[in-house]
């Protein structure tokens, strides 16, 4: 998570913010909530036991809409979107010719002719002219929601709501609805933990956050415990984990595409692709235990035994629920198995590390 | 008696007799974050004004803490391999960095006293 360049842009909830006592830092042109008083640590630690509310506005949700908002973003996507039942999401990606990741997103149904499509912040302007290149050949159209949207994340979150006046209690993992007009909510997350997304104007926002921030399960989470928390669940981020010169194949997120859409085609980057998944690909995505307690961070470089060059860390940092670094990487395909010690080079010292599966922390996700 | 100095890159050092202890302000403390691993120098390297000497590491970040003056290092804060959260619960006491012999004392006239410090970060 780069917290780089200058943050021209500020959230329509920033007061709330200042006045939690939040420290502000860049991130994909927003000024953006890093930590609050309590410190990543714990606003970390508090997520996994109870409710993290993290302000995710940066995010674009885009509205498509029409009877071709199906074929379109079956052809944007690797996705069958008129297979998709009302209320569905889905995790998905817009591919180049290349079949290279421009950006992963989730692709929730509500309607037959009604899509909502949750996009990151770094790429809402390269998404939205993506699809405009594309748009003009589907009856269908394209608008960017001005939402102010949260992220309401941890075992308590259903119990939060519930008792902010909002039932969840029928919405299964990965599936989104409009509980209210001009509201989007899905149970989905970036955490790991079981959680909820909800868009929302910002009259009903600051409501909304109100309530929730009264109950002493919820409390403010920033943008460092975020990524802490995704890294641990083992989630990629786009540009760092995932980015234009990598592949699902790679980056092991072919779980995201179902078979008879591989073997259909018909999708941007559909034949790049079937050539990627036939000639296997050359380094994979994995997790990485360092050992002892020194952090390994993005961009170390990693060596096999042999001192031969291995591959490179993509996220890195300290894992506040497992206890230990965490962090991911690209290997070479037969360095990729878990349990393979390969060195990474810190600074000059050389710290070992170990291919770990994903998640380093359970996922603990409500499915229906 | 102990005289205290602060530099620009919010560092404190305690003088006494020719020994500097160094550590980092409250004020760095909490621009850092929650600390999770603190990489100690070797006792006996020297120093220049400048080198990078200790490396904290918060959950997000690494980042150097500098020699504020010339000088060798005579002892490093070992607690802070296993408890690297004593920088943060306790910045200038229990969390401080290392000592260092030094080499220049003339070089500490060039140092902030905690009057300048304060207005530096207010």
């Amino acid at each position: 998570m780069g917290e780089t360049g200058t943050a021209n842009r500020t959230l329509p909830l920033e007061d709330m913010h200042k006045a939690a006592g939040a420290r502000f830092g860049a991130f994909a042109g927003w000024s953006m909530p890093i930590t609050y008083p309590a410190g990543v640590l714990k606003e970390h630690l508090h997520t996994r036991a109870h409710v993290g509310l993290f302000d995710i506005s940066h995010m674009r949700l885009f509205e498509v809409k029409g009877p071709g908002a199906a074929a379109f973003l079956s052809r944007l996507c690797p996705l069958d979107a008129a297979d998709l039942s009302l209320s569905q999401s889905k995790y998905t990606f817009f591919l180049t010719e290349e079949a290279c990741i421009i950006d992963d997103l989730i692709v929730t149904r509500l309607a037959d002719d009604r899509f909502i499509v949750v996009a990151n912040a770094g790429n809402a302007a390269e998404d939205e002219a993506h699809m405009r290149r594309f748009l003009g050949g589907f009856d269908c159209t394209l608008e960017p929601l001005d939402r102010v949207f949260f992220a309401i994340q941890g075992p308590e979150a259903e119990a939060a709501l519930a008792r902010a006046g909002i039932d969840g209690s029928n919405l299964a993992f990965m599936h989104g609805t409009e509980p209210q007009p001009g509201w989007f909510m899905s149970r989905s997350g970036y955490t790991g933990e079981d959680g909820f997304e909800i868009a929302l104007a910002e009259h009903d926002a600051r409501q909304l956050a109100g309530k929730l921030l009264a109950d002493e399960r919820v409390q403010w989470v920033g943008l460092a415990a975020r990524d802490s928390l995704r890294l641990e669940a083992g989630l990629c981020l786009h540009g760092q984990d995932i980015d234009k010169t990598t592949d699902p194949v790679a980056a092991g997120l072919m779980w995201a595409i179902a078979k008879p859409v591989r073997e259909k085609g018909g999708f941007i980057g559909a034949e790049a692709l079937a050539k990627k998944i036939a000639a296997g690909a050359s380094e994979k995505r994995v997790g990485l235990k360092p050992e002892g307690r020194q952090p390994v961070r993005a961009g170390t470089l990693l060596f096999a035994e042999d001192g031969s060059a291995a591959g490179g860390v993509t996220s890195g940092g300290f894992g506040p629920s497992a206890g230990h670094p965490v962090a991911m990487g690209y290997v070479r395909t037969a360095l990729a198995r878990p349990g393979t010690h390969l060195i990474a080079e810190v600074r000059g010292t050389k710290v070992p590390v170990t291919i770990s599966s994903l998640p380093f922390t359970p996922h603990r996700y409500r499915k229906g | 008696m102990a005289t205290t100095y602060f530099t620009e890159d919010h560092e404190w050092l305690s003088v006494d007799g020719g020994v500097a202890t160094v550590g980092i302000t409250d004020y760095a403390q909490e621009q850092l974050g929650d600390l999770v691993f603190v990489e100690l120098p070797e006792k006996g390297r020297s120093l220049a004004k400048g080198d990078a000497a200790v490396v904290v590491e918060s959950v997000k970040a690494a980042s150097d803490v500098y020699a504020p003056v010339d000088g060798e290092i005579t002892d490093v804060n070992e607690t802070l391999s296993s408890e690297p959260a004593l920088v943060n619960t306790s910045p200038t006491e229990n969390g401080w960095l290392w000592k260092m012999r030094l080499s220049d004392e003339g070089q500490l006239a060039g140092l902030m006293d905690e009057a300048a410090y304060k207005k530096l970060i207010s």
